[in-house]
């Protein structure tokens, strides 16, 4: 936490200034304005087809900006863009597959040059990566027979791979139990504090996040609000955000309830199931 | 099939050099290996993209084009590969998960072997043509269908190096390799393309029907053995091509088709492997 501040707000990465996304005669949200520093850590919660994904699709060049700017790293964003790690919400890995989990993170390096390439390429960089991930016992293992938890390791290290400046992380929590979610927090916190990377993480759940969170992005009803823990979720600001009474309990742990929501609009059709169970959680 | 008067002696090199002494056999032989060595790297792929269904597709949309091509007294192996071709650029312009879209492409399949049925009613030799297509020949290859089979399997394996690493990647990451620059709907239709390529020379050793034979089940096993790409492919291609290799060798001995003892050790492999591994 203290080596954060070395990092926070050196320098904007990330910067957003009447930003919109979607389709023209179907907009997911629009007028969002926010910037978020080196270093932070960045915690996107909303319910279920709020835009979230959206977001990521934006940063990664794959979507266009309905209206307004989006800056990233001082620039546009680009497809292909190597200073940003990836961890999408699905995997299609095959139970199997005897592919080594070596090899995907390899890939997260040298995947996308053409030609065949060279056998040994990327192996010492995959090694480091599973290093600092704490995931070297598995180097060998078959991703088939890997459980959710480590699964999630190996993607964070074939995104860490390329030594990225951003980190997007699509609901790296959705599969794991309470003491993993808490283990692997943990871990993007080491990882990331010491190299002063900023990573953007979608979940559901806040509780588990709170004790690393810089700020939170609130994605919902069409709209995007930012700023810390403390201020976007309190009572008055979800209230204001949907439009409809919502409060926000805490337990003696500091632990997050969000009671009074309603089945929120969908914009969007795209991951229902996690989505699903992000609005249950986040009601719970 | 072929009774001929020559016994089988169990000495192997003096059996395959008796044997190799007919033309049918030799070109049985090479286009059986080159067809072995693509369908086994092609194979690996389509079983990492789980396409299996959609490969399976592209030879029955290929026997309606082998067929017309019959009927207009063309090259089958040209109507196969213009038809798998266009089907295979179909499937994977339709979108990414195209491939995976199992009732649309069953149903897009059942009507084309329903045309190339017709076809094959239309033209006079029906019995004989309609066999080859859908159960595979290969003891019927002349010396131009194994260069035509050689010269594809040379362009498809140059495309399919230059497209390795970010078809792998695809492969098994798809959303990542997409956030890494690579263009998802290029390289789908690319891999499409070679495996309509594949197809088209794999229909003449195992025939439409049994095209998950060597195209499939080799690389199968090979998902399931090796830790490395390239070991899988080179599982694939090592089942693939021993597989062949035993179906010419003993179809010579035995009247019965090729194809059955091709289809036959492909299996007899993966079920040992199955079982071993369980």
């Amino acid at each position: 936490m203290v080596a954060m501040k070395k990092y926070m707000n050196e320098k904007i990465v990330i910067e957003a200034k009447n930003l919109a996304a979607g389709y023209p005669q179907n907009a997911v949200w629009r007028d969002a304005n926010f910037s978020i520093g080196q270093g932070e850590f960045v915690a996107v919660l909303g319910p279920n087809g709020a835009g979230k994904t959206t977001l990521f699709r934006l940063l990664l060049g794959l979507a266009q900006p309905l209206g307004g700017t989006l800056s990233l790293f001082g620039a546009a964003p680009r497809r292909g863009n190597p200073r940003i790690g990836y961890v999408p919400q699905k995997h299609p890995i095959d139970s199997e597959t005897g592919i080594e989990a070596l090899e995907l993170v390899r890939l997260g390096l040298y995947g996308n040059r053409w030609g065949v390439g060279g056998a040994g390429q990327g192996i010492a960089e995959a090694h480091e990566a599973l290093r600092i991930v704490g995931a070297e016992e598995l180097a060998h293992r078959p991703l088939g027979v890997l459980s959710g938890g480590e699964l999630q390791r190996i993607f964070l290290a074939e995104a860490l791979i390329g030594k990225p400046d951003l980190l997007l992380l699509d609901e790296p929590l959705a599969n794991l139990d309470m003491r993993r979610e808490s283990n692997f927090v943990q871990l993007i916190d080491n990882v990331v504090r010491s190299r002063g990377v900023t990573v953007l993480l979608i979940a559901h759940n806040i509780n588990p996040l709170l004790p690393v969170l810089d700020r939170v992005i609130y994605v919902a009803n069409g709209r995007i609000t930012d700023g810390k823990p403390g201020e976007v979720l309190t009572s008055q600001s979800l209230t204001d955000l949907y439009g409809i009474p919502i409060e926000v309990l805490k337990d003696s742990h500091g632990r997050i309830a969000i009671i009074g929501m309603d089945e929120p609009p969908e914009h969007h059709s795209e991951h229902h199931t996690h989505d699903d169970r992000a609005a249950r959680g986040a009601r719970d | 099939m072929n009774t001929l008067p020559i016994a089988f002696s169990w000495n192997i090199i003096a059996d395959l050099q008796s044997m190799l002494q007919y033309d049918f056999m030799r070109h049985a032989f090479e286009a059986g290996t080159i067809v072995a060595i693509v369908a086994g790297i092609i194979g690996y792929f389509i079983v990492l993209r789980r396409s299996s269904f959609a490969a399976h597709a592209l030879s029955h949309i290929g026997f309606a084009g082998a067929a017309g091509a019959v009927l207009f007294g063309i090259n089958p192996i040209l109507g196969l590969l213009v038809f798998t071709s266009a089907g295979g650029v179909a499937i994977a312009a339709l979108g990414r998960k195209a491939a995976t879209r199992d009732v649309q492409i069953g149903t897009v399949l059942a009507f084309m072997l329903g045309i190339g049925v017709l076809f094959i009613s239309l033209y006079a030799g029906y019995a004989t043509e309609a066999y080859s297509l859908l159960f595979g020949e290969i003891l019927g290859i002349s010396s131009s269908d194994v260069w035509v089979t050689l010269i594809a399997a040379v362009v498809l394996l140059a495309a399919l190096a230059i497209v390795y690493r970010p078809l792998l990647f695809t492969s098994l990451d798809e959303d990542v390799a997409e956030a890494k620059g690579i263009s998802i709907f290029w390289i789908g239709v690319v891999f499409m393309l070679l495996v309509a390529v594949a197809t088209s020379i794999a229909v003449q050793v195992v025939g439409v029907l049994l095209i998950f034979a060597l195209m499939v089940t080799p690389a199968a096993v090979a998902e399931r053995l090796a830790r490395r790409p390239a070991e899988g492919i080179l599982i694939s291609v090592a089942i693939a091509l021993a597989a062949t290799w035993f179906g010419l060798f003993i179809s010579f001995y035995i009247p019965y088709p090729v194809s059955f003892f091709i289809t036959t050790a492909t299996f007899a492999v993966y079920l040992v492997v199955r079982v071993a591994r369980r």
